[in-house]
């Protein structure tokens, strides 16, 4: 495996190796030394053209973990926006010696062009092509989940998990319900019909118009955030009867399962999809997420980044 | 394929390495014994309840995973990371024996040193082997050898352990032979 652009690129038993290399890198985010020796000499550039906190800085401190040289780079303050094209950006950082790419870009398949282009040779990790996917979320919402409800299990067979609201623009949620669902888990798509993608019902997953009506079956809750910035016409009346019907408050939150658990990709909107209350209780684990998201992060880095020295012939 | 070491051979291997420990160190007061996973990490619970029967106290005992500090990542398919538990009373100014099962090019040990390096430091680290087989790439020697096995590049040396492999033996696999 040299890329990670889709989770249709993991088999199970990739997707469970990468958590299970998570695992035990998770403990060195909680040593004092907080650094390994892996990935030195390497250089990852963090190829932005899209706004992220979260992503980037995770897999910023994932790489200087594994002690590997990083160089930011967001569409703002460079060239593209003076209009440079992805292609030169590529051939750019080609010529720095770029051992791998993380790119997160507005356009469905930028990651999945600048892997099977000619314009660079390094590792491309898909960190979100527009409404497409986000494998890394979806394997560290993957992480959490087993963390919590699996009790050691490696697989997540028998849990439900519902995500609820903007399917149509999250990859979140299409990289999610690819890998739950090759986990073993089962998903439960929660949305106004405006608001789910063309061709769902050809996804693993069921769908429901429905809140109330599935809270009290599901082990998990993932709420999605609404992504106005992608919504160019009126999806739903108003902001008030999205929250009445797809909301999480605290209402909803007393009829599921004892020990089930509250999850965010993030950026919230709190007071839309999630109370505030609601995201602060003891509950949420949105924190720890992100937390999850650096050990995970470190996994799919030192899976990819090792053992590229085999194509080269470099084995004696 | 031929076998180098029965397991009565292992069993025995085993039990002086437990008594040269216990004679270097004056005993096992000060003692931290770290087995290399797989099969390192086995040993280290074999020859810890050897040391713990002739002692008649409880020894610390735990594994260090070294797959991060290796210096062959980029030539080899990407490893499975294994646990590293290191017992309670950590390894600050303690006599820690590092245990493998084949020693070979020494690399494994040198990434050990340098694992052992982020967790503490020692009062003294030796090693202790299974397996000698010799051809080693780096200035590094084991104190505590099981058996020293001259061998030729072209050979393979694989060592089975009942808890793994349901059989103790040490075998050598010619060049080509599967």
């Amino acid at each position: 495996m040299k890329h990670l652009l889709s989770i249709n690129d993991l088999s199970e038993s990739e997707a469970i190796a990468i958590l299970d290399t998570a695992t035990e890198l998770a403990r060195v985010s909680d040593a004092p030394m907080k650094k390994l020796p892996t990935l030195r000499g390497r250089t990852i550039v963090n190829l932005f053209a899209e706004d992220s906190t979260r992503t980037r800085i995770s897999f910023e401190a994932a790489a200087k973990r594994l002690s590997a040289d990083v160089i930011n780079f967001s569409a703002k303050g460079s060239s593209v926006s003076k209009g440079e094209s992805l292609k030169d950006t590529a051939q750019t950082l080609q010529a720095m010696g770029a051992d791998a790419v993380i790119i997160r870009h507005n356009a469905c398949g930028a990651a999945h062009r600048l892997a099977t282009s000619q314009w660079m040779s390094g590792t491309v990790i898909n960190a979100g092509d527009g409404t497409h996917e986000h494998p890394s979320q979806a394997l560290l919402d993957a992480f959490t989940l087993r963390k919590h409800l699996m009790h050691g299990s490696k697989n997540l067979a028998g849990i439900h998990v519902a995500i609820v609201g903007d399917i149509l623009h999250s990859r979140v949620a299409r990289s999610n319900v690819l890998l739950l669902s090759k986990l073993g888990a089962k998903v439960t798509l929660v949305a106004p019909p405006t608001l789910l993608p063309v061709g769902v019902a050809s996804w693993p997953a069921t769908v429901s118009y429905d809140l109330d009506e599935v809270m009290p079956h599901i082990d998990a809750i993932m709420m999605l955030r609404v992504q106005s910035e992608r919504m160019d016409e009126l999806y739903f009346p108003n902001a008030r009867e999205y929250s009445r019907y797809f909301g999480l408050n605290t209402d909803r939150v007393k009829r599921m399962k004892k020990e089930s658990i509250i999850m965010h990709p993030g950026p919230m909107n709190r007071g839309l999809e999630i109370t505030a209350d609601v995201a602060d209780s003891a509950r949420s684990v949105i924190v720890e997420q992100v937390s999850n998201g650096v050990s995970v992060r470190m996994s799919i880095l030192y899976t990819l980044l090792t053992g590229e020295g085999i194509q080269a012939g470099a084995l004696a | 394929m031929s076998v180098a070491l029965p397991s009565a051979d292992i069993a025995r291997a085993l039990t002086r390495i437990a008594h040269e420990i216990l004679e270097r160190n004056g005993g096992s007061e000060n003692l931290v014994l770290l087995g290399i996973p797989t099969r390192g990490a086995h040993l280290a619970v074999r020859i810890a309840s050897i040391i713990e029967g002739i002692e008649s106290k409880p020894i610390s005992v735990g594994t260090l995973d070294i797959t991060l500090h290796r210096d062959d990542l980029r030539l080899r398919p990407p490893r499975a990371i294994m646990p590293t538990k290191i017992p309670p009373t950590g390894i600050e100014n303690k006599d820690v024996v590092l245990i493998d099962d084949v020693f070979f090019s020494g690399r494994t040990i040198r990434a050990a040193l340098d694992a052992l390096g982020e967790i503490g430091r020692p009062r003294t680290v030796q090693l202790a082997v299974l397996v000698d087989r010799g051809h080693r790439e780096l200035p590094i020697r084991a104190d505590f050898v099981g058996k020293n096995l001259p061998t030729s590049l072209e050979q393979s040396v694989r060592v089975h352990l009942s808890e793994i492999d349901g059989i103790d033996e040490v075998v050598i696999d010619k060049a080509g032979e599967a």
